[in-house]
Protein backbone atom coordinates (compact mmCIF):
# COMPACT_ATOMS: atom_id res chain seq x y z
CA UNK A 1 0.00 0.00 0.00
CA UNK A 2 1.13 3.28 -0.71
CA UNK A 3 1.99 5.36 1.89
CA UNK A 4 0.07 8.55 2.62
CA UNK A 5 2.51 11.54 3.32
CA UNK A 6 1.84 12.51 6.80
CA UNK A 7 2.52 8.52 8.17
CA UNK A 8 5.13 7.00 10.26
CA UNK A 9 7.39 10.03 12.49
CA UNK A 10 5.19 12.56 10.88
CA UNK A 11 2.24 11.19 12.29
CA UNK A 12 1.67 13.52 15.33
CA UNK A 13 1.42 16.29 13.01
CA UNK A 14 -1.57 15.17 11.41
CA UNK A 15 -3.25 14.84 14.58
CA UNK A 16 -3.62 18.57 15.16
CA UNK A 17 -0.18 19.14 16.98
CA UNK A 18 2.41 21.38 15.78
CA UNK A 19 6.30 20.89 16.24
CA UNK A 20 6.67 24.86 15.23
CA UNK A 21 3.86 27.14 13.82
CA UNK A 22 1.18 25.68 11.62
CA UNK A 23 3.03 27.21 8.16
CA UNK A 24 6.29 25.75 9.16
CA UNK A 25 4.75 22.72 9.50
CA UNK A 26 2.93 22.49 6.04
CA UNK A 27 5.93 23.91 4.63
CA UNK A 28 8.65 21.00 6.01
CA UNK A 29 5.69 18.61 5.32
CA UNK A 30 5.34 19.50 1.43
CA UNK A 31 9.83 19.27 1.36
CA UNK A 32 9.10 15.75 2.79
CA UNK A 33 6.67 14.81 0.11
CA UNK A 34 8.98 15.59 -2.41
CA UNK A 35 11.98 14.08 -0.90
CA UNK A 36 9.55 10.99 -0.82
CA UNK A 37 8.83 12.03 -4.80
CA UNK A 38 12.79 11.94 -5.69
CA UNK A 39 13.51 8.49 -3.53
CA UNK A 40 10.56 6.91 -5.93
CA UNK A 41 11.67 8.09 -9.12
CA UNK A 42 15.55 5.98 -8.20
CA UNK A 43 13.67 3.35 -7.23
CA UNK A 44 11.55 2.98 -10.09
CA UNK A 45 13.71 3.98 -12.51
CA UNK A 46 16.17 0.97 -12.13
CA UNK A 47 13.77 -1.80 -12.01
CA UNK A 48 12.93 -3.36 -15.07
CA UNK A 49 10.88 -3.38 -17.12
CA UNK A 50 12.30 -0.32 -19.07
CA UNK A 51 10.05 1.78 -21.16
CA UNK A 52 12.34 2.32 -23.81
CA UNK A 53 9.25 2.94 -26.56
CA UNK A 54 8.26 5.25 -24.29
CA UNK A 55 11.39 7.04 -22.93
CA UNK A 56 12.31 7.83 -27.04
CA UNK A 57 9.21 9.18 -27.48
CA UNK A 58 9.45 11.42 -24.83
CA UNK A 59 12.89 12.07 -25.76
CA UNK A 60 11.51 13.33 -29.05
CA UNK A 61 8.47 15.70 -27.68
CA UNK A 62 11.20 17.61 -25.86
CA UNK A 63 13.55 18.46 -28.56
CA UNK A 64 10.83 19.27 -30.97
CA UNK A 65 9.09 21.63 -28.54
CA UNK A 66 11.72 23.71 -27.86
CA UNK A 67 14.00 22.97 -31.06
CA UNK A 68 12.95 25.98 -32.93
CA UNK A 69 12.83 28.59 -29.73
CA UNK A 70 16.06 27.12 -28.69
CA UNK A 71 17.76 27.66 -32.19
CA UNK A 72 16.25 31.22 -32.40
CA UNK A 73 17.56 32.55 -29.14
CA UNK A 74 20.83 30.71 -29.12
CA UNK A 75 21.44 32.28 -32.91
CA UNK A 76 20.58 35.74 -31.28
CA UNK A 77 22.38 35.53 -28.14
CA UNK A 78 25.46 34.71 -29.95
CA UNK A 79 25.11 37.31 -33.19
CA UNK A 80 23.84 40.09 -30.26
CA UNK A 81 27.09 38.90 -27.85
CA UNK A 82 29.52 39.64 -30.27
CA UNK A 83 28.18 42.78 -31.72
CA UNK A 84 27.82 44.13 -28.02
CA UNK A 85 31.53 43.05 -26.84
CA UNK A 86 33.54 44.69 -30.06
CA UNK A 87 33.48 47.82 -29.29
CA UNK A 88 34.98 47.65 -25.63
CA UNK A 89 37.63 45.05 -26.98
CA UNK A 90 38.46 47.50 -30.25
CA UNK A 91 39.49 50.32 -27.75
CA UNK A 92 42.31 47.48 -26.66
CA UNK A 93 42.74 47.00 -30.63
CA UNK A 94 41.75 43.34 -29.42
CA UNK A 95 39.09 42.55 -31.69
CA UNK A 96 41.24 39.44 -32.31
CA UNK A 97 40.31 38.01 -28.76
CA UNK A 98 36.59 37.83 -29.74
CA UNK A 99 36.21 34.02 -30.83
CA UNK A 100 37.84 33.02 -27.32
CA UNK A 101 35.83 35.61 -25.07
CA UNK A 102 32.23 34.39 -27.16
CA UNK A 103 33.23 30.62 -26.93
CA UNK A 104 34.04 31.10 -23.12
CA UNK A 105 30.64 33.55 -22.64
CA UNK A 106 28.62 30.68 -24.40
CA UNK A 107 29.83 27.57 -23.81
CA UNK A 108 30.92 28.30 -19.75
CA UNK A 109 27.69 30.36 -18.39
CA UNK A 110 24.91 30.88 -21.68
CA UNK A 111 24.48 27.68 -23.47
CA UNK A 112 23.43 25.55 -20.08
CA UNK A 113 21.19 28.68 -18.76
CA UNK A 114 19.71 29.76 -21.88
CA UNK A 115 19.02 26.61 -22.41
CA UNK A 116 17.57 25.43 -19.31
CA UNK A 117 15.58 28.67 -18.53
CA UNK A 118 13.26 28.17 -21.87
CA UNK A 119 13.09 23.95 -21.50
CA UNK A 120 11.67 24.94 -18.34
CA UNK A 121 9.22 27.27 -19.81
CA UNK A 122 8.31 24.93 -22.95
CA UNK A 123 8.53 21.48 -21.57
CA UNK A 124 8.26 22.05 -17.95
CA UNK A 125 4.89 23.78 -18.17
CA UNK A 126 4.07 21.18 -20.71
CA UNK A 127 4.33 18.18 -18.36
CA UNK A 128 2.48 19.71 -15.47
CA UNK A 129 -0.24 20.50 -17.52
CA UNK A 130 -0.41 17.53 -18.78
CA UNK A 131 -0.08 15.10 -15.63
CA UNK A 132 -2.07 17.89 -14.24
CA UNK A 133 -5.01 16.91 -16.39
CA UNK A 134 -4.77 13.66 -16.41
CA UNK A 135 -4.84 13.51 -12.48
CA UNK A 136 -7.84 15.90 -12.68
CA UNK A 137 -9.57 13.44 -15.11
CA UNK A 138 -8.67 10.17 -13.32
CA UNK A 139 -6.72 9.15 -16.28
CA UNK A 140 -3.86 8.36 -13.32
CA UNK A 141 -6.36 6.74 -11.09
CA UNK A 142 -7.58 4.43 -13.97
CA UNK A 143 -4.21 3.29 -14.43
CA UNK A 144 -3.85 2.78 -11.31
CA UNK A 145 -6.70 0.38 -10.54
CA UNK A 146 -5.87 -1.14 -13.88
CA UNK A 147 -2.64 -2.76 -11.66
CA UNK A 148 -0.54 -0.57 -13.80
CA UNK A 149 1.77 2.10 -12.59
CA UNK A 150 1.35 5.17 -13.22
CA UNK A 151 4.56 6.56 -11.64
CA UNK A 152 6.92 4.28 -14.01
CA UNK A 153 4.87 5.18 -16.98
CA UNK A 154 4.21 8.55 -16.70
CA UNK A 155 7.33 10.61 -13.69
CA UNK A 156 10.33 7.81 -14.38
CA UNK A 157 10.05 7.93 -18.62
CA UNK A 158 9.73 12.13 -18.51
CA UNK A 159 12.42 12.46 -16.43
CA UNK A 160 14.79 10.45 -17.87
CA UNK A 161 13.79 12.27 -21.31
CA UNK A 162 14.63 15.31 -20.00
CA UNK A 163 17.35 14.88 -18.18
CA UNK A 164 18.69 12.95 -21.22
CA UNK A 165 17.98 15.31 -23.57
CA UNK A 166 19.14 18.83 -21.80
CA UNK A 167 22.93 18.13 -22.54
CA UNK A 168 22.14 17.66 -26.06
CA UNK A 169 19.99 20.73 -26.46
CA UNK A 170 22.97 22.56 -24.54
CA UNK A 171 25.26 21.67 -26.87
CA UNK A 172 23.06 22.49 -30.08
CA UNK A 173 22.12 25.82 -28.59
CA UNK A 174 26.34 26.35 -27.94
CA UNK A 175 26.96 25.75 -31.75
CA UNK A 176 24.19 27.86 -33.16
CA UNK A 177 25.11 30.60 -30.78
CA UNK A 178 28.87 30.38 -31.90
CA UNK A 179 27.02 30.02 -35.37
CA UNK A 180 25.40 33.68 -35.13
CA UNK A 181 28.44 34.89 -33.67
CA UNK A 182 30.85 33.48 -36.47
CA UNK A 183 28.36 35.46 -38.71
CA UNK A 184 28.94 38.95 -37.27
CA UNK A 185 32.99 38.06 -37.14
CA UNK A 186 33.14 37.18 -40.84
CA UNK A 187 31.15 39.95 -41.74
CA UNK A 188 33.53 42.48 -39.62
CA UNK A 189 36.78 41.23 -39.64
CA UNK A 190 36.53 38.72 -42.61
CA UNK A 191 37.70 35.81 -40.52
CA UNK A 192 37.57 32.39 -42.22
CA UNK A 193 35.52 29.77 -40.69
CA UNK A 194 38.33 27.47 -40.20
CA UNK A 195 40.31 30.37 -37.90
CA UNK A 196 37.42 31.53 -36.04
CA UNK A 197 36.89 27.97 -34.37
CA UNK A 198 40.30 27.04 -34.06
CA UNK A 199 40.84 30.43 -31.86
CA UNK A 200 37.68 29.70 -30.29
CA UNK A 201 38.01 26.09 -28.97
CA UNK A 202 41.70 27.27 -28.17
CA UNK A 203 40.29 28.93 -24.88
CA UNK A 204 37.98 25.98 -23.94
CA UNK A 205 39.39 23.47 -21.59
CA UNK A 206 37.89 20.09 -21.00
CA UNK A 207 36.55 21.53 -17.28
CA UNK A 208 34.55 23.97 -19.04
CA UNK A 209 32.62 21.12 -21.54
CA UNK A 210 32.03 19.02 -18.77
CA UNK A 211 30.94 21.30 -16.11
CA UNK A 212 28.40 22.70 -18.59
CA UNK A 213 27.30 18.85 -19.53
CA UNK A 214 26.89 18.28 -15.86
CA UNK A 215 24.59 21.77 -15.44
CA UNK A 216 22.95 20.96 -18.29
CA UNK A 217 22.28 17.35 -16.78
CA UNK A 218 21.28 18.75 -13.66
CA UNK A 219 18.70 21.51 -15.10
CA UNK A 220 17.33 18.44 -17.16
CA UNK A 221 16.45 16.54 -14.12
CA UNK A 222 15.04 19.86 -12.35
CA UNK A 223 12.36 20.21 -14.75
CA UNK A 224 11.60 16.86 -15.48
CA UNK A 225 10.94 16.52 -11.81
CA UNK A 226 9.14 20.12 -10.85
CA UNK A 227 6.81 19.36 -13.96
CA UNK A 228 5.82 15.38 -13.16
CA UNK A 229 5.40 16.64 -9.29
CA UNK A 230 3.31 19.60 -9.41
CA UNK A 231 1.25 17.77 -12.25
CA UNK A 232 0.94 14.32 -10.67
CA UNK A 233 -0.22 15.86 -7.61
CA UNK A 234 -2.33 18.35 -9.39
CA UNK A 235 -6.37 19.26 -7.07
CA UNK A 236 -9.41 21.07 -7.91
CA UNK A 237 -10.41 20.44 -11.31
CA UNK A 238 -9.40 22.63 -14.60
CA UNK A 239 -7.98 25.09 -12.13
CA UNK A 240 -5.54 22.77 -10.53
CA UNK A 241 -3.87 22.06 -14.53
CA UNK A 242 -3.34 25.81 -14.98
CA UNK A 243 -1.78 25.73 -11.61
CA UNK A 244 0.60 23.00 -11.97
CA UNK A 245 1.99 24.25 -15.27
CA UNK A 246 2.68 27.77 -13.80
CA UNK A 247 4.10 26.53 -10.89
CA UNK A 248 6.62 23.92 -12.64
CA UNK A 249 7.99 27.01 -14.28
CA UNK A 250 8.37 28.99 -11.74
CA UNK A 251 9.88 25.82 -8.95
CA UNK A 252 12.25 24.88 -11.99
CA UNK A 253 13.60 28.44 -12.77
CA UNK A 254 13.84 29.15 -9.29
CA UNK A 255 15.79 25.65 -8.91
CA UNK A 256 18.02 26.23 -11.59
CA UNK A 257 19.53 29.47 -10.70
CA UNK A 258 19.97 27.75 -7.02
CA UNK A 259 22.00 25.53 -8.93
CA UNK A 260 23.46 27.45 -11.09
CA UNK A 261 25.10 29.30 -8.05
CA UNK A 262 26.16 26.03 -6.38
CA UNK A 263 27.81 24.66 -9.37
CA UNK A 264 30.03 27.53 -10.12
CA UNK A 265 31.40 27.91 -6.99
CA UNK A 266 32.37 24.36 -7.24
CA UNK A 267 34.12 24.68 -10.60
CA UNK A 268 35.41 27.76 -10.05
CA UNK A 269 37.18 25.83 -6.81
CA UNK A 270 38.50 23.02 -8.86
CA UNK A 271 39.57 24.95 -11.92
CA UNK A 272 43.17 25.46 -11.80
CA UNK A 273 44.39 29.02 -12.47
CA UNK B 1 -38.03 -5.91 -13.56
CA UNK B 2 -34.49 -7.69 -14.38
CA UNK B 3 -35.00 -9.93 -17.34
CA UNK B 4 -32.49 -12.50 -17.56
CA UNK B 5 -32.12 -14.73 -14.48
CA UNK B 6 -28.60 -14.20 -13.16
CA UNK B 7 -26.76 -16.99 -11.05
CA UNK B 8 -26.21 -16.09 -8.00
CA UNK B 9 -24.27 -17.81 -5.23
CA UNK B 10 -25.56 -16.92 -2.25
CA UNK B 11 -22.91 -18.54 0.05
CA UNK B 12 -19.82 -16.55 -1.40
CA UNK B 13 -19.67 -13.19 -0.68
CA UNK B 14 -17.10 -11.31 -3.03
CA UNK B 15 -17.07 -8.23 -1.44
CA UNK B 16 -17.30 -7.89 2.37
CA UNK B 17 -17.72 -4.46 4.01
CA UNK B 18 -18.20 -3.63 7.31
CA UNK B 19 -18.43 -0.82 9.97
CA UNK B 20 -16.84 1.67 7.14
CA UNK B 21 -15.83 5.20 8.00
CA UNK B 22 -14.31 7.56 5.63
CA UNK B 23 -14.09 11.88 6.79
CA UNK B 24 -12.10 14.49 4.31
CA UNK B 25 -11.21 16.48 7.55
CA UNK B 26 -14.44 17.67 8.91
CA UNK B 27 -16.62 16.66 6.16
CA UNK B 28 -18.03 13.51 7.15
CA UNK B 29 -18.77 11.00 4.14
CA UNK B 30 -19.24 7.45 5.01
CA UNK B 31 -20.40 6.65 8.35
CA UNK B 32 -20.74 2.97 9.07
CA UNK B 33 -21.36 1.33 5.76
CA UNK B 34 -22.08 -2.57 5.57
CA UNK B 35 -22.26 -4.32 2.64
CA UNK B 36 -22.22 -7.72 1.03
CA UNK B 37 -21.39 -8.61 -2.52
CA UNK B 38 -21.95 -12.19 -3.54
CA UNK B 39 -20.81 -14.23 -6.55
CA UNK B 40 -22.63 -13.43 -9.50
CA UNK B 41 -24.42 -11.05 -8.22
CA UNK B 42 -25.51 -7.23 -9.25
CA UNK B 43 -25.49 -4.85 -6.45
CA UNK B 44 -26.64 -1.36 -7.09
CA UNK B 45 -26.17 1.51 -5.18
CA UNK B 46 -28.27 4.86 -5.22
CA UNK B 47 -28.06 7.85 -3.75
CA UNK B 48 -28.19 11.47 -4.00
CA UNK B 49 -25.15 13.90 -5.16
CA UNK B 50 -22.34 13.78 -2.58
CA UNK B 51 -23.14 11.23 -0.59
CA UNK B 52 -20.38 9.29 -1.34
CA UNK B 53 -20.61 6.68 -3.34
CA UNK B 54 -17.75 7.34 -5.60
CA UNK B 55 -16.04 7.63 -2.23
CA UNK B 56 -16.94 4.12 -1.33
CA UNK B 57 -15.58 2.46 -4.75
CA UNK B 58 -12.64 4.05 -4.49
CA UNK B 59 -11.99 3.00 -1.33
CA UNK B 60 -13.24 -1.03 -2.57
CA UNK B 61 -10.17 -0.51 -5.51
CA UNK B 62 -7.82 0.53 -2.72
CA UNK B 63 -7.21 4.43 -4.22
CA UNK B 64 -8.51 5.81 -0.73
CA UNK B 65 -8.04 4.25 2.32
CA UNK B 66 -10.82 4.40 4.91
CA UNK B 67 -10.73 5.85 8.51
CA UNK B 68 -11.97 2.53 9.93
CA UNK B 69 -13.33 -0.43 9.03
CA UNK B 70 -13.04 -3.71 7.09
CA UNK B 71 -12.98 -4.05 3.29
CA UNK B 72 -12.46 -7.66 2.46
CA UNK B 73 -12.62 -8.22 -1.28
CA UNK B 74 -12.09 -11.82 -2.47
CA UNK B 75 -10.81 -12.95 0.87
CA UNK B 76 -7.90 -10.14 0.68
CA UNK B 77 -8.47 -6.43 2.88
CA UNK B 78 -7.49 -3.81 0.52
CA UNK B 79 -6.15 -1.70 2.82
CA UNK B 80 -3.55 -4.62 4.07
CA UNK B 81 -2.14 -5.35 1.24
CA UNK B 82 1.46 -4.21 0.20
CA UNK B 83 2.02 -2.97 -3.67
CA UNK B 84 2.48 -6.04 -5.21
CA UNK B 85 -0.53 -8.15 -3.68
CA UNK B 86 -2.67 -4.45 -4.27
CA UNK B 87 -1.63 -4.78 -8.26
CA UNK B 88 -2.78 -8.79 -8.42
CA UNK B 89 -5.78 -7.62 -6.39
CA UNK B 90 -6.37 -5.24 -9.12
CA UNK B 91 -6.17 -7.19 -11.79
CA UNK B 92 -9.48 -8.86 -10.99
CA UNK B 93 -11.34 -6.07 -10.22
CA UNK B 94 -12.45 -3.59 -13.20
CA UNK B 95 -13.54 0.17 -12.65
CA UNK B 96 -15.52 2.16 -14.96
CA UNK B 97 -14.99 6.05 -13.95
CA UNK B 98 -17.37 8.67 -13.66
CA UNK B 99 -16.00 10.04 -16.53
CA UNK B 100 -15.07 7.45 -18.45
CA UNK B 101 -11.28 8.17 -17.25
CA UNK B 102 -10.00 7.47 -21.27
CA UNK B 103 -5.83 7.95 -21.70
CA UNK B 104 -6.71 11.13 -24.14
CA UNK B 105 -3.19 10.93 -25.88
CA UNK B 106 -3.66 7.25 -26.87
CA UNK B 107 -6.35 5.86 -29.64
CA UNK B 108 -8.94 3.61 -28.67
CA UNK B 109 -6.87 0.32 -29.89
CA UNK B 110 -3.94 1.48 -27.36
CA UNK B 111 -6.44 2.65 -24.21
CA UNK B 112 -7.67 -0.79 -24.72
CA UNK B 113 -4.13 -2.38 -25.61
CA UNK B 114 -2.30 -0.35 -22.47
CA UNK B 115 -3.48 -2.62 -19.65
CA UNK B 116 -3.02 -5.98 -21.18
CA UNK B 117 1.08 -4.77 -22.65
CA UNK B 118 1.36 -3.65 -18.82
CA UNK B 119 0.53 -6.52 -17.18
CA UNK B 120 1.67 -9.05 -19.37
CA UNK B 121 5.11 -8.07 -20.63
CA UNK B 122 5.13 -11.37 -22.97
CA UNK B 123 2.07 -10.87 -24.71
CA UNK B 124 2.70 -10.98 -28.66
CA UNK B 125 0.85 -8.26 -30.92
CA UNK B 126 -1.47 -10.35 -32.23
CA UNK B 127 -2.93 -11.77 -29.43
CA UNK B 128 -3.36 -8.51 -28.30
CA UNK B 129 -5.14 -6.76 -31.48
CA UNK B 130 -7.26 -9.87 -30.82
CA UNK B 131 -8.24 -9.63 -27.28
CA UNK B 132 -8.83 -5.50 -28.17
CA UNK B 133 -11.11 -6.50 -31.31
CA UNK B 134 -13.17 -9.09 -29.15
CA UNK B 135 -13.59 -7.12 -26.55
CA UNK B 136 -15.07 -4.20 -28.49
CA UNK B 137 -17.22 -6.44 -30.58
CA UNK B 138 -18.30 -7.24 -27.13
CA UNK B 139 -19.75 -3.90 -26.20
CA UNK B 140 -20.56 -3.60 -30.01
CA UNK B 141 -17.82 -0.79 -30.91
CA UNK B 142 -15.83 -2.22 -33.33
CA UNK B 143 -15.58 0.43 -35.94
CA UNK B 144 -13.93 2.67 -33.25
CA UNK B 145 -10.85 1.08 -33.20
CA UNK B 146 -9.14 4.08 -34.26
CA UNK B 147 -10.47 7.17 -32.93
CA UNK B 148 -9.16 9.18 -30.15
CA UNK B 149 -11.42 9.68 -27.18
CA UNK B 150 -11.83 12.77 -27.82
CA UNK B 151 -13.49 11.84 -31.02
CA UNK B 152 -16.22 9.76 -29.43
CA UNK B 153 -19.69 10.35 -27.70
CA UNK B 154 -20.41 10.50 -23.96
CA UNK B 155 -22.26 6.99 -24.50
CA UNK B 156 -19.28 5.78 -26.82
CA UNK B 157 -16.60 6.95 -23.98
CA UNK B 158 -18.89 5.12 -21.34
CA UNK B 159 -18.62 1.93 -23.40
CA UNK B 160 -14.75 1.75 -24.18
CA UNK B 161 -13.94 2.74 -20.84
CA UNK B 162 -16.21 -0.30 -19.86
CA UNK B 163 -14.39 -2.24 -22.71
CA UNK B 164 -10.96 -1.46 -21.22
CA UNK B 165 -11.75 -2.88 -17.59
CA UNK B 166 -13.40 -6.24 -19.55
CA UNK B 167 -10.10 -6.52 -21.64
CA UNK B 168 -8.21 -7.94 -17.97
CA UNK B 169 -11.21 -10.34 -17.47
CA UNK B 170 -12.22 -9.22 -14.21
CA UNK B 171 -14.15 -10.70 -11.86
CA UNK B 172 -15.61 -7.93 -10.01
CA UNK B 173 -17.23 -4.54 -11.65
CA UNK B 174 -17.27 -1.68 -10.20
CA UNK B 175 -19.72 0.92 -12.25
CA UNK B 176 -19.65 4.80 -11.57
CA UNK B 177 -22.62 6.23 -12.66
CA UNK B 178 -22.98 4.11 -16.21
CA UNK B 179 -25.72 6.14 -17.18
CA UNK B 180 -25.05 9.80 -16.30
CA UNK B 181 -25.85 12.01 -18.74
CA UNK B 182 -27.09 9.92 -21.37
CA UNK B 183 -30.18 10.22 -23.21
CA UNK B 184 -33.17 7.49 -22.18
CA UNK B 185 -32.13 4.62 -25.38
CA UNK B 186 -28.49 5.32 -24.93
CA UNK B 187 -29.02 4.88 -21.56
CA UNK B 188 -31.01 1.23 -21.93
CA UNK B 189 -27.91 0.34 -24.35
CA UNK B 190 -25.61 0.77 -21.36
CA UNK B 191 -28.47 -1.03 -19.17
CA UNK B 192 -27.85 -3.73 -21.33
CA UNK B 193 -24.69 -4.15 -21.94
CA UNK B 194 -24.25 -4.31 -17.91
CA UNK B 195 -26.28 -7.45 -17.91
CA UNK B 196 -24.29 -8.67 -20.94
CA UNK B 197 -21.20 -8.42 -19.25
CA UNK B 198 -22.08 -10.13 -16.01
CA UNK B 199 -23.54 -13.04 -18.27
CA UNK B 200 -21.30 -13.01 -20.23
CA UNK B 201 -17.46 -12.65 -18.12
CA UNK B 202 -19.50 -13.94 -15.06
CA UNK B 203 -18.79 -11.20 -13.02
CA UNK B 204 -20.22 -9.50 -9.73
CA UNK B 205 -20.77 -5.76 -10.05
CA UNK B 206 -22.08 -2.92 -8.04
CA UNK B 207 -23.31 -0.29 -9.60
CA UNK B 208 -23.52 3.23 -8.44
CA UNK B 209 -26.30 5.44 -9.81
CA UNK B 210 -29.06 7.81 -9.37
CA UNK B 211 -31.26 7.20 -11.90
CA UNK B 212 -33.79 4.31 -11.43
CA UNK B 213 -34.46 2.84 -14.63
CA UNK B 214 -30.31 1.68 -14.40
CA UNK B 215 -31.57 0.13 -11.19
CA UNK B 216 -34.36 -1.48 -12.07
CA UNK B 217 -33.15 -3.12 -14.88
CA UNK B 218 -29.74 -4.15 -13.87
CA UNK B 219 -30.20 -4.68 -10.07
CA UNK B 220 -30.62 -7.71 -8.30
CA UNK B 221 -30.47 -5.97 -5.23
CA UNK B 222 -30.91 -2.08 -4.59
CA UNK B 223 -28.69 -0.52 -1.50
CA UNK B 224 -29.89 3.38 -0.81
CA UNK B 225 -27.50 5.28 0.46
CA UNK B 226 -28.36 8.33 3.01
CA UNK B 227 -26.43 10.55 5.03
CA UNK B 228 -23.12 7.86 4.97
CA UNK B 229 -25.27 4.80 5.60
CA UNK B 230 -27.21 2.24 3.42
CA UNK B 231 -30.29 3.08 4.54
CA UNK B 232 -32.32 0.30 2.77
CA UNK B 233 -31.53 -3.27 1.29
CA UNK B 234 -33.35 -5.50 -0.60
CA UNK B 235 -34.75 -5.99 -3.91
CA UNK B 236 -36.55 -2.70 -5.90
CA UNK B 237 -40.10 -3.65 -5.11
CA UNK B 238 -38.75 -4.08 -1.50
CA UNK B 239 -36.83 -0.77 -1.38
CA UNK B 240 -39.34 1.49 -2.87
CA UNK B 241 -42.45 0.07 -1.07
CA UNK B 242 -41.38 1.84 2.05
CA UNK B 243 -42.43 4.21 4.06
CA UNK B 244 -39.47 6.43 4.61
CA UNK B 245 -40.09 10.32 2.85
CA UNK B 246 -36.91 10.77 1.70
CA UNK B 247 -36.55 7.66 -0.40
CA UNK B 248 -39.76 8.05 -1.92
CA UNK B 249 -39.24 11.68 -2.75
CA UNK B 250 -36.25 10.12 -4.68
CA UNK B 251 -38.48 7.39 -6.38
CA UNK B 252 -41.53 10.26 -7.09
CA UNK B 253 -38.99 12.92 -8.65
CA UNK B 254 -37.17 9.97 -10.95
CA UNK B 255 -40.94 8.33 -11.88
CA UNK B 256 -43.60 10.79 -11.29
CA UNK B 257 -42.51 14.55 -11.83
CA UNK B 258 -40.16 12.88 -14.91
CA UNK B 259 -36.70 14.49 -13.81
CA UNK B 260 -34.68 10.95 -15.32
CA UNK B 261 -31.32 11.20 -13.64
N1 LIG C 1 -10.40 13.41 -2.49
C1 LIG C 1 -11.32 14.12 -1.81
N2 LIG C 1 -10.95 15.09 -0.99
C2 LIG C 1 -11.85 15.80 -0.29
N3 LIG C 1 -13.18 15.61 -0.36
C3 LIG C 1 -13.62 14.65 -1.18
C4 LIG C 1 -12.72 13.85 -1.94
N4 LIG C 1 -13.45 12.97 -2.67
C5 LIG C 1 -14.75 13.21 -2.35
N5 LIG C 1 -14.86 14.21 -1.45
C6 LIG C 1 -16.10 14.70 -0.88
O1 LIG C 1 -16.86 13.59 -0.47
C7 LIG C 1 -18.23 13.80 -0.78
C8 LIG C 1 -18.78 12.61 -1.54
O2 LIG C 1 -18.18 12.57 -2.80
P1 LIG C 1 -18.53 11.48 -3.90
O3 LIG C 1 -17.73 11.81 -5.11
O4 LIG C 1 -18.36 10.13 -3.33
O5 LIG C 1 -20.07 11.74 -4.17
P2 LIG C 1 -21.04 10.88 -5.06
O6 LIG C 1 -21.99 10.21 -4.17
O7 LIG C 1 -20.26 10.00 -5.97
O8 LIG C 1 -21.78 12.00 -5.88
P3 LIG C 1 -22.15 12.05 -7.44
O9 LIG C 1 -23.42 11.30 -7.59
O10 LIG C 1 -22.32 13.50 -7.72
O11 LIG C 1 -21.01 11.45 -8.20
C9 LIG C 1 -18.35 15.10 -1.53
O12 LIG C 1 -18.88 16.07 -0.68
C10 LIG C 1 -16.93 15.45 -1.89
O13 LIG C 1 -16.74 16.83 -1.76
MG1 LIG D 1 -19.72 10.02 -7.96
Amino acid sequence: MKKEPGSGKFKLWKKGAHLFSPRIDRFSMKIYDIYKFILRFFKEAFVPPYDFKEIIRQCYYVGYKSLVLISLTGFITGLVFTKQSRPSLAEFGATSWLPSLISIAIIRALAPLVTALIAAGKVGSNIGAELGSMRVTEQIDAMEVSATNPFKFLVVTRVIATTCMLPMLMMYTAFVGMMGSYLDVHSKELTSFRAFFHNAFQSITFLDISASVTRAIVFGFTIGMAGCYTGYNATQGTQGVGRAANSAVVASMFLIFIEEIIIVQIVNAIRPI
Amino acid sequence: MKKHISHIDRSTAVISIRDLYKSFGSLHVLKGIDLDLFKGENVVVLGRSGTGKSVLIKIISGLLKPDKGTVQVLGEEVDKLNTKELQALRLKIGFSFQNSALYDSMTVRENLAFPLTRNKPGISDDEVEEAVKQVLEDVGLSQAINQMPSELSGGQRKRIGIARTLILRPEIMLYDEPTAGLDPITSADINSLINEVQELYHTSSIIITHDLTCAKATGDRIAVMLNGQFNKMGSFEEVFDSDNDEINSFYNYNFIEGGSA
